[in-house]
């Protein structure tokens, strides 16, 4: 008894494309603009490999005039009280529900994708997207207190969910009350310029969202107009990498969603059936042309072989075929040019032995299609097992115990997501836990609501799409301008790479101190650097002389280099996961202990900072408090931002948990040597994070005095680690290396420029001044809310329920 | 329509009417309709065993060949699974010829894990069928019961060879649930599920809509249900 057809029809589709004569424009200021002479695309559905429309490829005037409309947009925007933009956004919902039928077709016919996915998944997240987001435009007021918007938002978006993903950048921008530019992807615009035009119909006013095509350089010339203020992207690690460099030290916000090789990982204990189907939500869903797709099994031994049987059986009858036809399990690959790096891929893993099984209930003739395969035999080097296929194409991998699960899982550079398969609720929250990336899901994969961030560890990125904590993508701090430096061409390759020439044989007066009438020398005061919970000279034994105020030579410090970083961040790191995992009450206690162990050598601190400062005594006192009260204030956090349960449409509980980023590299300003340096680690610390950190470069000494203060408050060794020196030097060495997590930097506008496009490598966090000195006192620019934001990550865990039935 | 043989799967009936249902069907020369008799003290089982065999030995020996029976739900939600094998057994002795349906009353077992161990207790038992509910349970065939069932079916015949059949019952009455239902039979079970043998749908209001579909399809009218003679 075979399937018949169930086509949906495209005639509605096709009028539309008709009513626009088959050819579309940019859409900026609610109006279709087309420019003479341009080059065009022509647009085609991949099922079929009809022409669908003409777009045209946009140029950089064209992104002038966009990103000028929205400026001006911006303008009255951006004062547009929250419930009216919360109007505006629901009214966006309720023209899109309106036309969801249109807008499913459309994006089928365009990506490829199944009606039924498009219908049932793609479109009705778009409208929960801003129905969900119009409540947070009508609450920014209350929830996001000291948060305003940002500007003009770039957003540049790939084609795998054209609707969806634009829609994850939008409805956030717009209710945080910025106005937005967007790029889509060029094999899939037509979704994006219905939006618009619906938007227009919505009664969004002109230029709040506009819509630019144009292939890749357009996007970077969108990104990097200096009046763009925000770059919001999704799409491969690679573009995310330049957009980081286009854009580093210019002042602009970045959000990057990027790749991913997410695991699915099923134990014994797991109902296999279940994970079977599972596994088809993970992988064979979109043909496998997602972020977060569960391309990587890893399945316990016992298990194994069942599990494989049971994937092949499933494989048998899952159907492939024309993308309006809604009997269809999967349907077209986006592109051929994405089918062939598919089967590249693919015919590599069959060269170095591996085994792909590949089999369907039917499969077209022609049209772009690739069958669901599964390949088993492969090593943890094979570049299958590696890199990111995009396509409908899973590995399989056995593991015994969950230690080694939790250890392959981990095994990436990637950390978007992943999945745990087990009846064992302790087991699944236990390894949800320690799968590094930012989406777990417990019994289920490719979950997605607006109520939950998604985004990426590592190189996945930085920066969640939904959720409260995507709000902060899309809003700064209130006190807070964009900053625009200035900053010429930098030599990143010299950049910080050499420290002082010269000896530092200096004028240091000897200090006498009378003992019973008699003048005797002071014993000589050695600073050392301090890392791994030990002082530790450094690695070349140079030294660098600190100035006191006078002029005078008032102590040296030791001159850290690149030996001095790979030490400090491997301590750090052997020191993080004990520390992470310490009860927040245990690190509350060590925070407060710190506090007054500090209080008791108060006046002691006070002299020094002005001896070093040349401020008066009272202004040091004033200091010394100021840090004693913010470790207070961080030490009370330890217990309480620890996350929120997220109101997901899920049956179940969805867990927002703040993790710590891992270990974060810091350069502490020069200004107000002992507050800025207890501002910076304190709230790192508190969420579990571990430090490397480069105190004040003319002003060392005070942080170095804290590490007394640390040893005795029962601080474990490694979680501070102090390098002096170089800010700059030492600096370069942070944001260069691959396991430190996040850079914050309190330098210069070159240094922060260094840092961001150094970043890009590992596609670390980073957070830097951009060479403003801040008010370090203020309760705000001191101890705002970004300082708890910079210091977690945040991971959705999503645990199903769904046992009880009946009586 | 008689031309294309279709005719319903069984006419089901209480013990008491299993003699008058078969001289009913010689009458109208349907003698190939099998009758099926829900025994074993329907819809709650609850009482003696002795009755509850001899329930079965007197609908068959009246001429029913198919016997839908009901488990034992005290001894299931008590974890007594052996004391629910054991008496499917002797049911399935008792039926001899005729083919046994296991009711396993889903509805009142409570969890998932319980309905899978049920139907799985019940196959091994000797049941031809396993079966969702009586139909007087507050649930009844609800898919994701079903679907656990049919994977307990799949499981089993992994495991034995042996090809079990699925009735889901209780609260399918339009074509299109129907429909909803076959499908998962087919993507679960494969093509080999999809006929009277190993599926059927114990579901009385059912036939009504199965019969305004058709008319809509050949006249493209929507019929109203006062059109269809009553089932």
């Amino acid at each position: 008894m075979p399937y018949g057809p169930a086509p949906e029809a495209d005639n509605v589709v096709k009028a539309w494309i008709n009513d626009h004569g088959g050819s579309f424009g940019h859409f900026i200021n609610n109006e279709w603009i087309k420019p003479e002479g341009r080059k065009t695309y022509q647009t085609k559905n991949p099922s079929t490999g009809q022409v669908l429309a003409t777009t045209i490829q946009g140029e950089e005037t064209d992104v002038d005039q966009a990103v000028s409309a929205s400026r001006k947009a911006y303008d009255s925007w951006s004062k547009t009280p929250g419930h009216i933009r919360a109007r505006h956004l629901y009214s966006i919902a309720r023209h899109i529900q309106k036309h969801m039928r249109l807008m499913s077709v459309v994006e089928s016919m365009d990506n490829g994708k199944t009606f039924r996915e498009s219908r049932d998944c793609d479109v009705p997240i778009v409208v929960r997207h801003f129905y969900h987001h119009a409540g947070w435009a009508q609450l920014m007021d209350t929830e996001m207190r000291g948060w305003k918007s940002i500007g003009v938002v770039g957003a540049i978006v790939p084609w795998n969910f054209p609707l969806m993903l634009l829609t994850w950048k939008l409805a956030p921008a717009l209710a945080m009350g910025n106005t937005v530019v967007l790029k889509p992807a060029t094999y899939t615009r037509l979704s994006a310029l219905l939006l618009a035009e619906i938007c227009a119909e919505a009664g969004l006013p002109p230029g709040v969202f506009n819509v630019v095509t144009g292939n890749g350089a357009m996007g970077s010339q969108l990104a990097t107009h200096p009046d763009v203020d925000k770059v919001a992207f999704t799409g491969s690690t690679e573009v995310g990498q330049k957009l980081r460099r286009a854009v580093a030290g210019t002042g602009k916000k970045l959000s990057l969603e990027l790749g991913g090789k997410s695991p699915v990982v099923v134990f014994e204990s797991a109902d296999l059936d279940s994970a079977v189907e599972g596994i088809v939500d993970a992988i064979w869903f979109n043909q496998g042309q997602v972020c977060s797709a569960g391309s990587k099994i890893l399945v316990q031994e016992p298990v194994k072989d069942q599990l494989i049987m049971k994937l092949k059986d499933r494989l048998k009858h899952l159907r492939v075929g024309d993308s309006l036809d809604k009997t269809m399990d999967m349907a077209a690959i986006v592109d051929e040019s994405q089918k062939k790096s598919i089967e590249e891929y693919v015919q590599h893993a069959r060269g170095e032995g591996a085994e792909v099984y590949q089999a369907t209930g039917c499969f077209p003739e022609s049209g772009c299609f690739y069958p669901p395969t599964l390949i088993t035999n492969v090593q943890t080097v094979s570049k299958v097992v590696r890199e990111e296929i995009f396509g409908p194409v899973a590995v399989l991998l056995p593991f015994r115990t969950a230690k080694e699960a939790i250890s392959l899982a981990n095994n990436t550079n990637y950390g978007l997501a992943g999945s745990v398969w087990t009846e064992n609720i302790g087991l699944a929250l236990e390894v949800s836990l320690n799968i590094k990336a930012g989406t777990v899901w417990v019994n289920c994969h490719n979950l997605f609501d607006a109520a939950a961030g998604f985004g990426g560890y590592k190189e996945s990125g930085y920066g969640r799409d939904g959720g409260k904590e995507g709000l902060f993508e899309y809003t700064r701090p209130s006190w807070e301008e964009r900053l625009r430096p200035e900053v010429g061409e930098i030599d990143y390759k010299t950049f910080g790479s050499t420290v002082q020439q010269r000896p530092t044989m200096g004028n240091a007066p000897i200090t006498e101190i009378p003992v019973d009438g008699i003048k005797m020398p002071g014993i000589d005061r050695t600073y050392k650097m301090y890392y791994g919970g030990a002082q530790k000279r450094p690695d070349a034994p140079y030294s660098r002389a600190i100035y006191g105020a006078d002029g005078q030579v008032f102590g040296h410090v030791g001159e850290g280099n690149r030996k001095d970083v790979r030490n400090a961040v491997e301590v750090a790191h052997n020191a993080a996961p004990g520390w992470g995992k310490r009860a927040a009450h245990n690190r509350a206690q060590i925070v407060y202990y710190m506090a007054e162990n500090l209080e008791i050598r108060r006046n002691e601190f006070a002299e020094r900072i002005c001896k070093l400062t040349g401020g008066k005594l009272g202004e040091g006192l004033e200091e010394v408090d100021l840090a004693i009260q913010r470790l207070f204030h961080w030490g009370a956090y330890c217990d309480k931002y620890g996350g929120t349960i997220q109101e997901t449409t899920l049956y179940g509980a969805t867990m927002k948990i703040h993790e710590p980023v891992g270990v974060i590299g810091m350069a502490c300003p020069d200004e107000y040597p002992l507050l800025g340096f207890v501002s910076l680690f304190a709230p790192a610390v508190i969420r579990g994070n571990c430090v490397v950190i480069v105190p004040s470069e003319k002003h060392p000494l005070l942080a170095l005095d804290l590490y007394q203060i640390f040893d005795t408050s029962d601080l474990p060794g490694g979680v501070v680690n102090i390098l002096t020196g170089d800010r700059d030097h030492i600096t370069k060495y942070l944001t260069e290396h691959q396991d430190i997590q996040s850079m914050w930097y309190f330098g210069s506008a070159e240094g922060s420029k260094f840092v961001e496009y150094t970043s890009a490598v590992n596609v670390k966090r980073t957070w830097v001044s951009y060479g403003y000195k801040r008010n370090w006192p203020d309760r705000e620019e001191g101890q705002g809310e970004e300082f708890l934001y910079q210091s977690v990550q945040c991971k959705n865990i999503w645990v199903p329920m769904g046992d009880i039935f009946a009586n | 329509m008689h031309m294309t043989g279709i005719t319903t799967g069984a006419v089901c009936v209480y013990p008491n009417r299993v003699a008058e249902c078969k001289k009913a069907l010689k009458e109208l020369q349907a003698t190939e309709i099998p009758i099926a008799s829900v025994a074993t003290g329907f819809p709650t089982g609850q009482v003696p065993l002795k009755t509850r065999i001899e329930e079965i030995e007197l609908a068959v020996m009246d001429g029913a060949s198919e016997i839908d029976i009901v488990i034992n739900r005290q001894y299931a939600l008590q974890g007594n699974w052996q004391g629910v094998y054991d008496e499917v057994q002797r049911m399935k002795v008792a039926c001899g010829d005729a083919q046994m349906k296991t009711i396993i009353a889903a509805g009142d077992l409570g969890t998932m894990a319980n309905v899978y161990k049920a139907s799985m207790v019940c196959m091994m038992a000797g049941a031809d069928f396993i079966k969702t509910s009586t139909g007087k349970e507050s649930v009844n065939a609800t898919l994701p019961i079903g679907l656990v069932m049919v994977r307990a079916i799949r499981k089993y015949h992994q495991m034995t060879g042996f090809k079990v059949g699925f009735k889901p019952a209780g609260g399918i009455r339009s074509a299109k649930d129907a429909c909803t239902w076959m499908s998962l039979m087919k993507e679960e079970l494969g093509d080999d599920w999809l006929n009277a043998q190993l599926f059927r749908i114990g579901a009385s209001g059912l036939l009504t809509d199965i019969e305004r579909q058709i008319f809509h399809h050949v006249t493209g009218r929507y019929a109203a249900g006062y059109e269809m003679p009553m089932s």
